[in-house]
């Protein structure tokens, strides 16, 4: 009973802290215009309760962290189920507030109090449930279901494969135009995070610049088509040779640094490319941007229909050849330098690793993707201007990598599609799209600091090849 | 007489108005199993670290001989030219890479003795696939030899300590090193794991031919082990010789137990 009384004590604390801290956004609000204050009361145990619930799944959260995986997942299910009613109650009793009539009125403040003492029941059986778990003796018990394992037989992924195939061959012809755009945007992504994974997750060099090899690789088309009329298919290779070399330009001078330093030196790196291609305007057309690239044609020029299929498609392979060449890369000589060097620089120079090679090599082969994907958005948008490579940009590939899981293949293509996608398709959240994902990167990091899909080490055998 | 391997005249190493090391002189030779001893703070750790590169000598020379009698200064150079000459080191704060596997840390190890490249890795033509699996059969030969194979999957950090301390001696050894230089390899284990490690050390020597300069603290093993002691106290070499001369000499005693 003590322990009850404790949780109980520390949730409402919280609940009034935040009450007092947001008293002056939630309760008063001044009319400007009327010069007059309007105190809300009512608002009062809304705020009160919602920190209530929020503090009380916080600190479940954190004591589930310590139990096993799948019996965790269970339970956090249990509890926001349980939990998210009140809330969703709570919203409907403060819109019936907001209506004029009287009677609504009385139904919301009924309404509430009862939300109120449910949540506060709820939340004493819960904690009771906590207490009886702590007592218990946490067992390792073998999952009656193993995703990885299921999915690795190849009865299941093959025939997955397939119909993944046939998903993708049909998704251009069989949805809209826009939404053709949006996946092609989405694939573009999944290769940005696979280039920047590279340099972050195998490497492990903080990279805050990444954009700007992204905008190297979209100013080499534009600016060759614009002086010589050079293709689409021309730049393309081009555009990976500018990028690989621009990364060797950044490699050099970084050479020495790690860490905050690193990060520092090329989020400069990345405005310094920005502000060059804003301000060489006699060059580069300067912020007003380059307008009328074409975009790929097939043998002759496709309309916008066909060609946004086409660039899909393009897309696509692109994207498979990156998985192809980073999978191939992970599982060799030079990848395991890289990740020795992550690991510990100076044991990897002991071990013989040339870590100037090692460096040079990362940043390289991470920003060579980011020089075809650059080709690829001036092909799709057939305009570019520097704004579309702030640091912003090199932030939400970070985002993607982090996310889905430095070092991971699968979590940084899932990583990116989240991250892609989510705004896309929940426009009205777009307020407050920064706030989800820095809320999602600080729960992460508390509770999957490895990402959603981890890195899974290749099991070696003797004898035979290990897929 | 057999060929010295590591030799150092008149070295010294000096951190800002510190004299780390003072005017050392020593060298191994061929198929020995030498112990570097003396009380915290004399330098070993500084000598070592300037042996393999990670800090450049102030004075002095260090040079290193090939089998084939070239001999190298070493002065400045960086580590990794510095294990291709044949030198081989453990930390005495263990850095093993702790995200890859044991096996992955031991093929690390292999890494100078390999060719593939960026473009080897992408094509995996004929050539790079042998190699792989040369290394992947090489490197559990390596874990076989020290009694790791079990690990050999493990993520590193998830090992037990004796087994990390080993395996640091493992990663050294696929650099196919003809000088092993080992640094409080004994420091953390139990009787047991230090007894077990004594005949390792032993075997590495006699079965596969490496020179051995060890950093030790546990005097029993030291005493067991090597053939000759090198004595450091405040960066100053004190004494050197057979393990017999040195626990006899008043100025290691002096050094170690005081007046």
């Amino acid at each position: 009973m003590n322990k009850v009384l404790k949780e109980l004590k520390s949730s409402f604390l919280t609940a009034l802290w935040i009450l007092v801290l947001t008293f002056p956004i939630m309760i008063i609000k001044v009319n400007t215009i009327d010069a007059t204050v309007r105190w809300r009361w009512a608002n009062i145990p809304t705020v009160f309760f919602f920190t209530y619930i929020f503090s009380f799944i916080w600190r479940r959260l954190l004591f589930l962290r310590e139990k096993k995986g799948k019996e965790s997942l269970r339970l956090i299910l249990i509890d926001s189920l349980l939990m998210g009613i009140a809330p969703i109650l709570t919203i409907v009793a403060v819109s019936l507030i907001n209506s004029k009539s009287p009677e609504y009125k009385v139904l919301s403040w009924i309404l509430q109090a009862v939300v109120y003492t449910g949540v506060i029941i709820l939340h004493s059986i819960l904690i009771k449930d906590v207490k009886s778990e702590k007592t218990e003796e946490i067992q390792e018990r073998k999952p009656k279901f193993d995703f990885r394992e299921t999915l690795g037989k190849k009865t299941v992924k093959r025939p997955l494969l397939a119909l993944l195939a046939v998903a993708v061959v049909a998704y251009p012809f069989v949805s809209g135009l826009y939404h053709v755009g949006i996946m092609t945007s989405a694939l573009m992504f999944i290769i940005l995070g696979l280039g920047l994974n590279i340099v972050i997750g195998y490497g492990g060099l903080l990279h805050l610049g990444y954009a700007a090899f992204y905008a190297v690789g979209a100013y080499n088309y534009g600016l060759l088509y614009m002086y010589w009329g050079v293709p689409f298919w021309g730049a393309l290779p081009l555009g990976a040779v500018s990028g690989l070399i621009c990364g060797l330009i950044i490699g050099i001078p970084v050479l020495r640094l790690r860490g905050d330093y690193l990060a520092i030196v090329t989020l400069a790196f990345g405005e310094i490319v920005r502000l060059l291609l804003e301000n060489l305007a006699g060059f580069t057309k300067g912020p007003e941007g380059i307008a009328q690239i074409p975009r790929p044609g097939f043998i002759m020029k496709l309309n916008l229909q066909n060609a946004s299929i086409y660039l899909y498609f393009i897309v696509f392979a692109l994207m498979l050849l990156t998985i192809f060449v980073i999978k191939r890369i992970e599982d060799s000589r030079i990848g395991r330098s890289l990740e020795a060097m992550r690991d510990d620089e100076i044991a990897a120079q002991s071990m013989g690793i040339d870590l100037t090679k090692a460096k040079l090599i990362t940043f390289a082969l991470g920003a060579i993707w980011a020089g075809l994907v650059g080709v690829i958005l001036a092909g799709k948008t057939t305009y570019i201007n520097p704004g579309s490579f702030t640091l912003m940009e090199s932030v939400m590939i970070l985002v993607a990598v982090v996310l889905g899981g430095m070092g991971s293949v699968p979590g940084v293509i899932l990583g990116a599609l989240l991250v892609t996608l989510i705004p896309e398709y929940l426009r009205f959240l777009s307020d407050y799209r920064m706030l989800m994902f820095g809320v999602a990167l600080v729960v992460m990091s508390i509770f999957r600091p490895q990402g959603i899909i981890p890195r899974v080490r290749k099991h070696y055998t003797v004898g035979r090849e290990s897929a | 007489m057999s060929r010295t391997i590591l030799n150092i005249e008149d070295f010294s190493m000096i951190f800002g108005g510190l004299r780390a090391v003072d005017h050392v002189s020593m060298h191994i030779d061929e198929g020995e199993i030498v112990a570097l001893i003396g009380p915290n703070g004399a330098g070993k750790t500084t000598l070592f670290n300037c042996v393999t590169g990670v800090y450049k000598p102030s004075e002095g020379t260090i040079s290193v001989s090939s089998a084939d009698s070239h001999t190298t200064r070493t002065n400045g150079m960086k580590p990794n030219k510095i294990t291709e000459l044949g030198l081989a080191r453990t930390f005495q704060n263990i850095r093993l890479f702790s995200t890859m596997t044991a096996l992955e840390n031991v093929m690390i190890g292999r890494h100078p003795k390999l060719k593939a490249g960026v473009v080897g890795a992408i094509l995996r033509d004929r050539r790079t696939k042998n190699e792989e699996r040369q290394v992947i059969e090489d490197s559990l030969s390596i874990l076989g030899k020290l009694g790791l194979e079990k690990y050999a999957n493990e993520p590193a950090s998830s090992l037990p300590y004796g087994a990390q301390r080993l395996l640091e001696i493992a990663r050294a050894m696929a650099t196919e090193p003809q000088l092993l230089l080992l640094d409080e390899p004994a420091a953390g284990m139990n009787p047991q794991e230090t007894r077990h490690l004594d005949e390792t050390i032993k075997r590495i020597r006699d079965e596969e031919g490496i020179t051995i300069l060890l950093i030790e603290h546990d005097m029993s093993l030291v005493m067991s082990l090597s053939e000759r002691i090198y004595v450091l106290d405040y960066g100053k070499m004190i004494a050197e010789g057979s393990p017999e001369v040195v626990k006899a000499n008043p100025a290691v005693v002096k050094a170690y137990l005081g007046e």
